[in-house]
């Protein structure tokens, strides 16, 4: 475990190897949300209540799912760089922040556009929506931070306690609905319920939230590899792997 | 996982982070409960009833529309209706203008406004709250057919 930890930590190992993953991450992100997309917003039954302004759940839940748990991995990332100062942690982290940050903007802006028809109002100040706004400022905080502090790892540090100790966030997203009154409604989904709608439903949302996971390994992964290739600018593999090219 | 490998001075730095993040934790959560009733974002039917919701100052109700009890006027767009809990707390909410879409008997409802005198609510906003289940409107019908109301799940 721990020899894997090491080779995976090292920044030429895991730009080798990482490098594998893309075309399946691509593949996968191409194939499941063009499905889900298509599926979600033309096949699909209406909604009894809501009639076809429910659709934009198809784009909202992913995007809220994806940005508490990308959220997650970040944190993950910074908590490694600070216990083991890996480099490689340094810049997941620094690298998953903005696209945290935008999952995380259309999560709110999409919950928007469907609560002015549906609820009458774009926003209101309840735990759910306000809870979710602070998790849009951690990311913007670890992404500023991060970025203040240059590329030197050790500037990494304050971003990377900030993204860990942001983690007390999730649990008040996911639970505010229950905890508080809010406008927003409770979960549809449950690991030990069954979803309150039915297979026809749920099954193309499942196919998105599937599909952003990928979409976000695949810009995470190339996004990261981008920052190694220039951090490790001037090392001695990367200069003999892109030799043809200097 | 084990710890075994770990050097000292990384079980050190986590620990200082555990500890970082329990008491940051522990603070939010004195604070959360210090701020209750204000994170809510509306008094429940029960709460007015018992006269803890403030009488002649701006707040938030909320609970459910009376099946039955929407009474709309025939030359103004002004509606009166009970909010109900279900549980036996009820009162009454007047209101002028436009209401949401899924503004209805038996759904959730918020509405700002002034408790003017005991359980009447006069609203200048309504917002309809949606619960969480989705159904298409063939399975509605059948289920309204069969004599079970749509929506009448919580």
């Amino acid at each position: 475990m721990w020899r894997w930890f090491h080779e995976w930590g090292s920044p030429r190992y895991f730009y080798a190897r990482s490098g594998r993953l893309l075309p399946y991450l691509a593949g996968l992100t191409l194939l499941l949300i063009p499905t889900g997309i298509v599926w979600g917003l033309l096949y699909a039954p209406a909604d009894y209540q809501q009639g076809h302004s429910y659709r934009i759940m198809y784009v909202h839940v992913p995007a809220a799912i994806l940005a508490q748990s990308s959220y997650a991995m970040m944190a993950a990332a910074g908590m490694v760089s600070l216990i083991w100062r890996l480099k490689l942690a340094d810049a997941a982290m620094q690298t998953a922040a903005p696209i945290g940050a935008w999952v995380t903007a259309i999560a709110l802006i999409t919950g928007a556009l469907w609560g002015k028809p549906m609820w009458g109002t774009y926003w209101v100040w309840d735990a759910r929506l306000t809870s979710t706004l602070i998790l849009l400022f951690l990311f913007a905080g670890v992404l500023a931070l991060r970025q203040a502090a240059g590329p030197s790892q050790s500037g990494g540090r304050a971003a990377a306690v900030l993204a860990v100790v942001g983690l007390i966030n999730l649990p008040i997203i996911k639970f505010s609905v229950d905890w508080w009154f809010t406008l927003h409604q409770p979960a549809s989904f449950s690991v030990t319920e069954k979803p309150a709608m039915p297979i026809e439903m749920w099954a193309p949302l499942l196919a998105m939230v599937i599909g952003v996971y990928g979409w976000f390994f695949w810009v995470w992964l190339l996004r990261l590899r981008q920052e190694i290739r220039e951090r490790e600018v001037r090392s001695e593999w990367i200069r003999q792997r892109y030799q043809n090219e200097f | 996982m084990k710890f075994g490998p770990m050097k000292a001075h990384r079980r050190t730095i986590l620990v200082q982070i555990a500890l970082l993040v329990a008491l940051a934790g522990l603070a939010l959560t004195f604070v959360l409960q210090a701020l209750d009733s204000n994170i809510n974002l509306f008094f429940s039917p029960i709460q007015v009833v018992a006269g803890e919701a403030p009488h002649g100052e701006r707040i938030r109700v909320g609970g459910m529309v009376e099946e039955g009890s929407i009474e709309r006027s025939d030359r103004s767009l002004q509606v009166e209706f009970d909010v109900t809990d279900m549980a036996g707390s009820t009162f009454r909410v007047r209101y002028t203008g436009i209401l949401p879409d899924l503004f209805r008997a038996g759904q959730g409802v918020v509405a700002t406004g002034v408790l003017t005198e005991d359980r009447l609510f006069e609203a200048e906003e309504i917002l309809a709250k949606h619960d969480e289940k989705y159904m298409p409107p063939e399975v509605a019908l059948a289920l309204e057919a069969g004599g079970k109301a749509a929506g009448d799940g919580s």
